[in-house]
């Protein structure tokens, strides 16, 4: 047993041998979770840049489009998310108490809030198939919007008509051409809030890892940075939605 | 740096309820004629709103100067990418307006 070693010294069992401090080590840690960040908002950044280009180029028909989603569930979504914004905020607060137990029901109110959320998107999806908004001819009856899309319901989905009861002095012709470039926002909608709901699924996954480690009682005021930054990555996701609310569902809505 | 000093459940109640108050002002807005302010107006309680989230739930009030400039640096660079792609689409005689 030498005693000349000095090299080892008592310390957190997370302390990776590199860092000096626990301190040090969430610092990296925080400030590489950040740059990690920042590509993903330069990722959303680039879908939100060629979203206005075509809404200043087919700002029409991206106002009949954005007609026809609803806005009562998407402002309904927005609160769900901001409350599990919150409750991972007191997630990681309590994560740094070292409350066990505070930090296991929040992140459990987290979880449930985000499943809302999807469900809700599951059922404004399901909406838009309903109403063949769909871009593209691969799922549902294929993007039929100027006609309606269902022998039983003309009326169903069907913008041209909406545009025109909305404004009867528009002509039948530049109805239809508006409600078939609609097609341009619905791929944006779907694309856009597709990778934020594949997000929020990614998240979901990050808080079950982050739920069965605080069970364990893993994480106290010396070492939270797991649920620090899975925190991060929550309210980052939070943040693309604050965007895309008032982008896909308000563009125009006082012409209704 | 050296002190991870983080907000009480006081202060993060009191941004749920800005962050809440702000999505309602959004919603009551866009259903309120202003023209061409309606989208000026939206974006700018989504910066409001954006802003309150990242400096409170995410801490960076309180992190570390570099991390601050690592975070700046980045927006700066959103910045750019937009208003430099908008600047040229919307200065083409292609396009309507």
């Amino acid at each position: 047993m030498s005693t000349s070693q000095t090299t080892t010294t008592e310390h957190h069992p997370a302390l990776a041998h590199q860092f000096d401090s626990m301190e040090q080590q969430q610092d990296a840690s925080t400030f590489g979770m950040w740059v990690f960040l920042l590509t993903e908002i330069m990722m959303f950044g680039g879908l939100f840049t060629a979203y206005l280009i075509y809404r200043l180029k087919y700002y029409d028909a991206f106002v009949a489009a954005s007609t026809s989603i609803s806005v009562g569930w998407g402002f309904a979504n927005t609160l769900v998310l901001i409350g599990s914004s919150f409750t991972m905020a007191m997630a990681v607060y309590t994560a740094q108490k070292g409350a066990r137990k505070q930090q296991v029901i929040y992140l459990i109110l987290t979880m449930i809030l985000g499943v809302a959320f999807l469900g809700v998107k599951a059922k404004e999806y399901h909406d838009k198939y309903d109403e063949c908004h769909i871009p593209g001819h691969v799922i549902g009856k294929g993007f039929n919007t100027w006609g309606g899309c269902s022998s039983t319901d003309p009326k169903l989905g069907n913008i041209a008509d909406e545009i025109r009861e909305r404004d009867p002095k528009v002509p039948e012709v530049a109805a239809v051409q508006i409600a078939k470039q609609t097609e341009i926002f619905f791929s944006f909608y779907f694309a856009m809030t597709g990778l934020h709901a594949f997000h929020m699924i990614i998240g979901f996954g990050l808080l079950s890892w982050l739920l069965l480690r605080a069970w364990r009682g893993e994480f106290g005021p010396q070492y939270y940075t797991p649920v620090e930054l899975g925190g991060l990555y929550w309210h980052f996701v939070d943040i693309v939605w604050i965007y895309l609310f008032p982008l896909l569902y308000l563009i125009s809505r006082t012409r209704t | 740096m050296s002190e991870h000093s983080h907000p009480t459940p006081k202060l993060y109640l009191i941004i749920l309820t800005c962050l809440v108050v702000g999505t309602v002002l959004t919603y009551r807005a866009a259903f309120w004629d202003m023209g061409i302010f309606n989208p000026v107006v939206a974006l700018t309680i989504a910066c409001t709103k954006a802003t309150l989230v990242i400096l409170f739930f995410m801490h960076v009030r309180y992190s570390s100067k570099l991390t601050k400039l690592t975070i700046s640096a980045g927006f700066f660079w959103l910045m750019i990418m937009i208003t430099m792609s908008l600047s040229d689409y919307l200065t083409r005689a292609f396009l309507p307006r």
